[in-house]
């Protein structure tokens, strides 16, 4: 909150380093007569340059305090303890801190942890000291920067190129944003699998057969019992994500895909795709309440009827037919692209040799397409093992290894989210392996992402 | 005339194809049969992908729409100020909001309930904030006798509303005998209506599901959506007029270009991960709160805004630039003041589709905490907040019945805003969409 | 031209058009075009970019039912059956009628199958030898047959411009059609390649009535017996190629001949 007040003045001085900036600039046009040219820049451009100066290195400050001043304050706080009263890290120290912020911002009226009335006061005047010393700096180097700036004003100022050159580095400072995040995601990923993989070694996780955290809390256990064998998750995530769902989702999405392109009425092509389109739109918790709620049911009936006595009731089936649906409108308008990007001549050519258009469909588009078509099933593999809330809430926990559609099946999606909600210890193998769990998805759909992308461009360069 | 494409060996003479044989016949026939079918294939196909959509809409409104509703039942109460323990003169005074606030209203519902004889047990737990609302609306009630409406337990709610198969076997109906007879008695003595529920438009979460509302988790969407779009429009915009305008060709634009397109297609469950790891452990920053759930769907949504945005700077073509240039503009002042603007309706609707994707999204959120049961509506970016699709995860995952009609309600309010959201994008790029 | 001695002057004609109007829409591309032509002749049709050529020749092979909105009016008929008529099959009658267009287009398959493609939509071959035939002759009345015999399992795309347009040529031929129309079939390709076409053409005059759009009056001079000179939708002029190019009739004609507009 204190911070927000601090970031609010910052901005409002800014603004006043801006006026100041641009009545200086026009200042220098009366000086000079008004005459055009005779100052090279316009005096916003006077007024932009100074209130960048000024405001940059504050903001940086203030977000830079944002970022990281929690985590000193509580180093602090902590610190303050001696060492045998000081709570293990982890779960128990965050749980202290949480009823010191409690009583501190006024949420909580009184603290189960007697620690916590001692610590208050420490933890209330390291903050306000820390918000007070970062909004201090920040105002200090916005003086600074404005001044400086501002100093630096002249008609001959190449004030425009300047501000001009500011944000260019603005936009390229933005861009590098997505590098940062791969390298945050990439980063964050390995380091946390390492620490797992201290524990557990990499080749029983990628060729163990055995999967059960629940048994292994105790570090002492997780050798011995061998519970963290991955294959049956990633065996769960291919028969629903790649099996189930492709088998509703491929032949569905390519038809229509055909039948749109090929024999609707434009009028009702205009109606149909965005009713395809809605389809991706859903949010994946209400296809997984869908699945959980309405289709497993009747999945699980049909199996009774079949004479399935062990029949699940959060088959691999359900989840899979629903994420097929999902996934049916990326197929479709892949294959859409595809088959558009068949030159229209082709079509012409079997048509005028007297194909009927299913006979052109057949035998000259789909093949011609294929490699692009292809292109978009990998691509909607990768989506689909990757999606998570349908398989949370309509497939298992329990990690078999079976190809029998109707028993239940768990997925790496599943296990990163039952693994890591609830209250569990966030150094324990069991929570770390959600994150050797999330690299080895991140890795699957990066190679799928990367090749289906290189065939769906190969095609497109074939075609143009 | 030259001979150059004689042929060399002499060529086999066919008998003209005579296409009135019966055989012929049937083999066209049978191609044309082969067409009607495939074209119905087709037809099908789309058929059953719009009916799957058709049966999940009315499966959800079927659910769903009796969960805007909540049953009330009538009682006469006595506002004795000796049950609520309050001393009358006290409350005429300065601190008599305070003391209203303070009485127990719980003690003078249990009294009130006795008048509903067998049926006693029927009211909701939190009926009694109704008799509080309405004294405190009205402190003159002190002492007097007024009629209300309170709402009643969920399972008397779903039975106002026949959500039960009463014909099924007592044990697998899910509704006890004691429950049924009370409803019977109460809607017997036309002491039930059932009215708008504005709690569940407007309350927060809660255990008890005629209490339950989706107001707080509307509320933690908004603030995490704020968040959201201030950090990824800027920083989209920005990366595609640089990649677009301004990046030289060579390692550093690729590598760029390479991210984006791998961000655009990482599962939304990685980005859980980068929180939970990054923000949460690393940088310590607050569970559950909007503001670490808005950055996280702010990076999951970027590479949205940034394609979409790349792709509409792209058409805008270069005669505009050249227009502006050759008037000394610089090339700055072109992209600011000629391609966004003119960029703009593709910005949008690619913006919009983005924040409609967070809007729905769930999965990186339950890595970050935002799934607390939080039972008052959030009070900044940095206070356990839960959003609409998790509230819809954490309803659905609960075993009261009356929870399941509350889901599907909430998914009914969610829907209408993605549908809402998505239409305003087609309207966009229909109304502002330009062919140069 | 020399003149094949085998071909009379009075023959029945092969396809005859009467009072034929297309429209696009609202718009009207041919306006109350009515043409006979021949099978023994290559008839031509010249004129200006735009004229309703193309649009005209493929109404006779009904290719403008693939074009969104495009409506045909009038009477064309082959061998005295009505093209347009519901009875008519659109499949036999784009066998019997064949075309080639005026960029090549083979599939994306080899050149075997290129040529094998409508004899086995059509169920024209009994075996696997008598597929070999067929394939063997189509390639040998397009000329092609020594080029492509040691690689029919070669892709078609990968030929020359030229070769890909004569494959184009002899998959058409390969269904044993009674008309070939060609959409300005050597646009697309360099002298060399035009000039075999063009003999190719003659080679297969008498056998098919051939009637080929070009925007190249050499060309057409070249090629055909008969000419028919299109203007803004309607047929100006339509006569024997040689009394079109040294004594044309309409004024319009003699402009374009002569180069006033084109």
């Amino acid at each position: 909150m204190r911070l927000l007040i601090a970031f609010a003045l910052v901005l409002g001085l800014a603004g006043l380093a801006y006026l100041a900036g641009r009545a200086r600039g026009n200042r220098m046009v009366t000086v000079a007569g008004g005459r055009m040219g005779a100052v090279h820049s316009r005096p916003v451009y006077h007024g932009a340059y100074v209130a960048v100066l000024a405001l940059a290195p504050a903001l940086l400050v203030l977000a830079g305090w944002g970022i990281v001043g929690e985590g000193l304050i509580e180093g602090q706080v902590l610190g303050s303890l001696s060492a045998a009263e000081r709570p293990a890290p982890g779960n128990d120290s965050e749980a202290l801190l949480n009823e010191v912020r409690g009583l501190v911002n006024g949420d909580l009226p009184q603290a189960f942890n007697p620690l916590a009335p001692r610590l208050a006061p420490v933890y209330a005047a390291a903050r306000s000291n820390g918000d007070l010393l970062a909004s201090a700096l920040a105002v200090a180097l916005l003086a600074m920067g404005g001044l400086w700036g501002w100093s630096r004003l002249r008609p001959d100022f190449r004030a425009r190129n300047r501000v001009e050159t500011q944000v260019r580095a603005l936009l390229l400072v933005s861009s590098v944003v997505a590098i940062l995040t791969t390298f945050g995601i990439v980063l964050s990923l390995i380091f946390e699998s390492i620490r797992f993989f201290q524990l557990v070694s990499p080749v029983e996780f990628l060729t163990g057969l055995q999967w059960s955290p629940q048994t292994a809390i105790r570090a002492d256990q997780v050798g011995s019992t061998g519970a963290f064998g991955a294959v049956p998750l990633f065996w769960g995530t291919i028969f629903i994500g790649a099996i189930i769902a492709m088998a509703v989702a491929i032949p569905l999405g390519l038809m229509s895909a055909i039948y749109l392109t090929q024999y609707a009425d434009p009028r009702v092509r205009k109606w149909l795709k965005p009713i395809l389109e809605l389809l991706a739109g859903v949010p994946t918790v209400v296809y997984g309440f869908f699945a959980a709620l309405t289709i497993a049911p009747l999945v699980r009936s049909f199996a009774v009827a079949l004479g399935m006595t062990n029949a699940s009731s959060d088959s691999a089936l359900a989840a899979g037919l629903v994420m097929g649906v999902m996934i049916i409108p990326f197929v479709s308008s892949m294959a859409d692209d595809s088959l558009a990007a068949v030159p229209r001549a082709m079509r012409d050519g079997s048509l005028a040799m007297g194909a009927t258009p299913s006979e052109t469909v057949k035998k000259v588009l789909v093949p011609a397409a294929l490699p692009g078509i292809m292109g978009g099933v990998l691509l909607a593999v990768s989506r689909a093992i990757g999606e998570t809330m349908i398989v949370v809430m309509a497939a298992g926990l329990a990690a078999n290894l079976t190809a029998n559609p109707f028993s239940s099946v768990t997925t790496v999606t599943t296990q990163i989210v039952a693994l890591l909600t609830g209250d569990q210890e966030f150094d324990s193998a069991k929570t770390l392996s959600a994150f050797a769990l999330g690299l080895v998805l991140f890795v699957m759909t990066l190679v799928l992402n990367i090749y289906a992308l290189a065939v769906v461009k190969r095609y497109r360069e074939a075609y143009e | 005339m030259a001979t150059l494409a004689a042929p060399a060996a002499p060529i086999a003479e066919r008998q003209p194809t005579d296409w009135t044989t019966q055989a012929m016949r049937s083999r066209i026939a049978a191609r044309y049969r082969a067409e009607r079918n495939f074209r119905r294939l087709g037809a099908a196909a789309l058929v059953i992908a719009a009916s799957f959509l058709a049966f999940l809409l009315f499966t959800i409104v079927r659910d769903g729409w009796t969960g805007f509703q909540r049953t009330e039942t009538r009682i006469e109460v006595q506002f004795d100020a000796a049950t609520l323990g309050v001393d009358p003169a006290a409350v005429a005074g300065p601190q008599g909001q305070a003391l209203l606030a303070r009485a127990d209203y719980q003690a003078l519902l249990l009294k009130a309930a006795e008048q509903l004889g067998p049926a006693d047990d029927t009211l909701s737990d939190a009926a009694w904030m109704e008799l509080r609302e309405a004294l405190m609306d009205n402190p003159a009630l002190l002492g007097k006798r007024a009629s209300l409406w309170v709402p009643v337990r969920s399972s008397i709610d779903l039975l106002a509303k026949g959500k039960y198969d009463l014909a099924a076997p007592a044990e697998s109906r899910g509704v006890t005998d004691r429950e049924v007879s009370d409803w019977r008695w109460l809607e017997g003595k036309g002491l039930l209506r059932t009215g708008f529920n504005t709690t569940f438009l407007f309350g927060a979460d809660s255990t008890e599901p005629e209490l339950a509302g989706i107001g707080g988790a509307a509320l933690g969407s908004l603030l995490t959506l704020a968040v959201t779009i201030a950090i990824a429009f800027p920083l989209g915009v920005f990366s595609a007029v640089w990649l677009e305008e301004f990046a030289p060709k060579g390692r550093l634009a690729d590598i760029i270009e390479l991210s984006i397109n791998n961000l655009a297609a990482v599962p939304s469950i990685i980005f859980g991960l980068l929180g939970l790891a990054f923000f949460l452990n690393f940088a310590g920053m607050p569970r559950s709160a909007p503001l670490v759930g808005g950055i996280t769907l702010a990076l999951m949504i970027m590479p949205v805004i940034v394609i979409a945005s790349r792709v509409a700077i792209k058409a805008v073509p270069p005669s505009i630039r050249d227009a502006a240039l050759g008037i000394g503009a610089s090339p700055i002042q072109v992209v600011f003041h000629h391609v966004l603007p003119l960029a703009l309706p593709g910005i949008m609707t690619g913006t919009i589709i983005g924040i409609a994707r967070a809007l729905g999204e769930t999965a990186p959120l339950l890595l970050i905490g935002m799934r607390a049961f939080v039972t008052d509506v959030p009070q900044g970016f940095t206070s356990p907040a839960t959003v609409l699709p998790m509230q819809v995860f954490l309803w659905s995952d609960d075993v009261q019945r009356g929870f399941v009609e509350k889901t599907s309600a909430a998914i009914m309010v969610l829907m209408l805003v993605l549908i809402a959201m998505n239409s305003l994008a087609i309207y966009l790029r229909n109304r502002f969409e330009r062919r140069w | 031209m020399n003149q094949n001695p085998a071909i009379g002057h009075n023959t029945v004609p092969k396809m005859t058009a009467r009072d034929v109007n297309v429209f696009y829409g609202q718009k009207q591309a041919i306006k109350n075009v009515s043409i006979d032509v021949s099978a023994e002749h290559v008839t031509a049709f010249i004129g200006p970019s735009g004229c309703g050529k193309s649009t005209f020749l493929r109404c006779l092979n009904r290719m403008n039912d693939t074009v969104d909105g495009a409506r045909v009016e009038g009477r064309i008929e082959l061998d005295g059956q009505d093209v347009y008529a519901s009875g008519m099959d659109v499949v036999q009658l784009r066998a019997r009628v064949g075309m080639v267009f005026q960029k090549p287009n083979p599939f994306p398959k080899s050149i075997y199958e290129n040529v094998a493609y409508g004899p086995r939509l059509h169920g024209l071959a009994r075996s696997k030898t008598d597929m070999d035939e067929i394939v063997e002759s189509a390639l040998k009345r397009a000329g092609l047959w020594d080029e492509a015999k040691d690689r029919l399992n070669e892709s078609g795309t990968a030929m020359s411009g030229g070769q890909q347009q004569r494959l184009c040529i002899a998959r058409a031929i390969a269904v044993d059609p009674e008309v070939i129309l060609m959409d300005e079939p050597c646009s697309a390709l360099d002298p060399i390649a035009t000039a075999r076409i063009e003999e190719l053409i003659d080679e297969l005059r008498g056998r098919y009535a051939i009637v080929i759009v070009t925007h190249n009056m050499q060309q057409a001079a070249r090629v055909s017996q008969k000419t028919a000179f299109f203007h803004l939708g309607t047929l100006v002029e339509y006569d024997d190629t040689s009394a079109i190019f040294t004594n044309p009739k309409a004024t319009r004609t003699k402009d374009y001949i002569t180069g006033r507009y084109g």
